[in-house]
């Protein structure tokens, strides 16, 4: 996609056209002015301006703003919390990813066996895709607190459900299932599209070579769609960075800080602490996270585009 | 994408198929795939509906709980359908809050966003795929850079310009910063895709008839965009419909609240959940987009697809 997107329109012979060529670059100019005139201000002047804050000591409250060098830097490597909202990230994002990327991959693969109410399946699997985000996750914190839908269903069967929201190896399992239920179908879509790009032929040969249906999945289906398993789960590491929403509403970071993912550790700093310099440092630790991440992202796609070509 | 109908009849067995591979006839046809024994298909169903369960059960649960009375509520063993249903929990719903108003501001902010991002993704994304001029590619990896930067990066930035401004509490940063903002540079990006797939002829075509570059873009490129701007129209309306982060950063008063903050607000006076009235409203709010998704589905599903392929 990055090769393709720097291509340019072939080149129009000079001459009697130049005016309107002329003209037609003005066009081009205040088409794209808005967009660029609003990536500037919106996106590229706020991110230096992180760089700048975060070399500063600034608490709202205290009303102090002066410059410290790298002395927020150096509280990051000193600070317990960052560590533990590092550490909660991390887990964060390889539950997800391997929760997400797996059951992502079953349901495809289950759609794709052409059996009898697929496209109703299809509709249930994608549904909480379209559901705000809050609501999905005030759901599921009624389900899943003490006196709670699942704990009541468990009880009426002699199971004393845990503290799920409360305690902390469950709460960080229950984040993680939540948005992972949010938004599988949207990774389901994806491997569907790729399972579907699998040529038969490739698969009848190999039956008719014996191979039974775990077989021709592991060693030609897999191997198939690779690229795409790759592409989704990066896309999935990246989007876990910025889980928020469902972390307040249903553990507000807790119990202690086994929830404070890095975002979280972030707004906490910024909008409950008041200390604006520190969450800069932050914000800049984020995306240099974000962006090695989306640069790992580019290099394996590139890496897959000789491989098919 | 290949249909999802289940096999005809007459397809799903092929008992004539030989079992041993030597006996393969060559065939000009390729061959169908073999369908499974009936009890393996029965079981891969059975998974299916088993596997449901944690993606429809919660909205039914939420509907059917904001039905029931608080003694109802949290009994065990819980009810599956409400006991006695009232509709107690939504009037609460806008007697606590001010919750139509907080359901018009969420609409129309949504339906500014969307329209917004519409206009100005359509607009660059032809520049950037159908007129040649001069610093193109370096303005169009400008933008692009747009899509590196998650929202929580420049928050605090941008938190203090719209300080400054006298903008905190008002829907203005809500607003402009997704339509000029990182939001539509995904727009702009599936945009310059599908007009860099439109044939060069078209235009040519369009220009021998007269039409200077805004005609061509407005009588002849957006008309054939519309399957791409439904797409950008979709994911738009629904992230902004979602905003959380940014909504209580900028917003305090309860009046301005959007949907997603005011769900979180309906708390007794130890901050504990109203279970019955939160659940109300959620239901309120979540209920007419399944519907919106249950119409249009293939809209749905193609334009949020395109949210995932991103990068």
């Amino acid at each position: 996609m990055t090769s393709s997107t720097l291509t340019r329109p072939r080149a129009r012979p000079r001459g009697a056209r130049g005016t309107a060529a002329r003209r037609d670059q003005l066009v081009g100019y205040t088409m794209v002015a808005p967009q660029v005139l609003g990536t500037l201000a919106f996106v590229v002047a706020p991110l230096l301006v992180v760089v700048w804050y975060s070399l500063h000591e600034w608490n709202v409250l205290a009303g102090t703003f002066q410059f410290a060098g790298a002395e927020n830097y150096e509280r990051m490597l000193a600070d317990p919390g960052l560590r533990d909202s590092l550490v909660a990230s991390l887990w964060f994002s390889v539950g997800l990813v391997v929760l997400n990327v797996s059951l992502a991959l079953l349901l495809a693969v289950l759609l794709d066996q052409k059996l009898p109410g697929t496209t109703t399946f299809r509709t249930f699997f994608f549904s909480p895709v379209v559901v705000s985000l809050v609501a999905w996750t005030i759901v599921w914190r009624f389900l899943l607190q003490d006196d709670g839908g699942i704990n009541g269903f468990l009880a009426s069967v002699g199971i004393d459900g845990p503290n799920w929201l409360r305690s902390g190896p469950t709460a960080m399992l229950a984040v993680i299932v939540v948005q992972v239920f949010k938004n599988v179908g949207l990774n389901m879509i994806l491997f569907l599209a790729a399972l579907q790009g699998v040529p038969e032929e490739v698969q009848e040969a190999a039956r008719i070579d014996g191979a039974g249906p775990w077989r021709r999945f592991r060693s030609i289906v897999l191997p198939l769609i690779s690229p795409t398993v790759l592409l989704v789960s990066i896309l999935t590491v990246v989007g876990s960075l910025e889980v928020f929403a469902q972390i307040d509403v249903l553990t507000g970071g807790g119990p202690g800080t086994s929830t404070t993912v890095l975002v979280y550790y972030l707004y906490q700093q910024a909008f409950q602490f008041n200390e604006f310099g520190y969450a800069s440092a932050i914000s800049v630790l984020l995306f240099i996270v974000v962006l090695a991440l989306t640069l790992v992202q580019w290099q394996t796609r590139k890496r897959w585009v000789h491989d098919e070509v | 994408m290949r249909s999802d109908v289940a096999p005809a009849p007459h397809e799903a067995r092929t008992p004539d198929e030989p079992a041993a591979p030597t006996a393969a006839p060559p065939s000009p046809v390729p061959p169908r795939r073999r369908r499974r024994a009936r009890p393996v298909r029965g079981v891969l169903v059975g998974l299916l509906v088993l596997l449901s369960l944690p993606f429809v059960f919660p909205t039914w649960w939420m509907a059917t709980s904001s039905l029931k009375p608080m003694s109802e509520i949290l009994q065990v063993p819980p009810t599956v359908w409400p006991r006695s249903a009232t509709w107690d929990a939504y009037g609460e719903v806008f007697r606590l809050q001010p919750f139509a108003q907080q359901y018009w501001n969420s609409l129309y902010i949504a339906a500014l966003v969307t329209l917004g991002t519409m206009a100005i993704s359509a607009l660059a994304g032809y520049a950037f795929a159908r007129i040649r001029f001069r610093g193109a590619n370096a303005l169009f990896v400008l933008v692009l850079a747009g899509m590196l930067v998650p929202a929580e990066v420049t928050i605090v930035p941008l938190f203090r310009m719209v300080n400054s401004l006298g903008l905190v509490d008002t829907h203005w940063p809500l607003i402009v910063v997704p339509i000029f903002g990182a939001p539509s540079v995904l727009a702009t990006f599936i945009m310059r895709q599908f007009f860099l797939g439109l044939p060069r002829e078209l235009e040519e075509a369009g220009r021998m008839d007269g039409l200077s570059r805004w005609g061509l873009f407005g009588r002849i490129a957006v008309p054939l965009a519309k399957p791409a701007l439904a797409a950008v129209a979709i994911f738009t309306f629904l992230k902004s419909w979602n905003l959380y982060l940014e909504p209580i950063v900028y917003l305090s008063s309860r009046d301005k609240f959007t949907l997603p903050q005011a769900l979180t607000q309906y708390v007794d006076a130890y901050g504990g959940p109203m279970w019955n009235v939160q659940l109300a409203a959620t239901t309120l709010t979540v209920i007419p987009v399944l519907a919106v998704f249950l119409v249009a589905q293939r809209q749905f599903v193609q334009g949020l697809a395109h949210t995932g392929l991103k990068g």
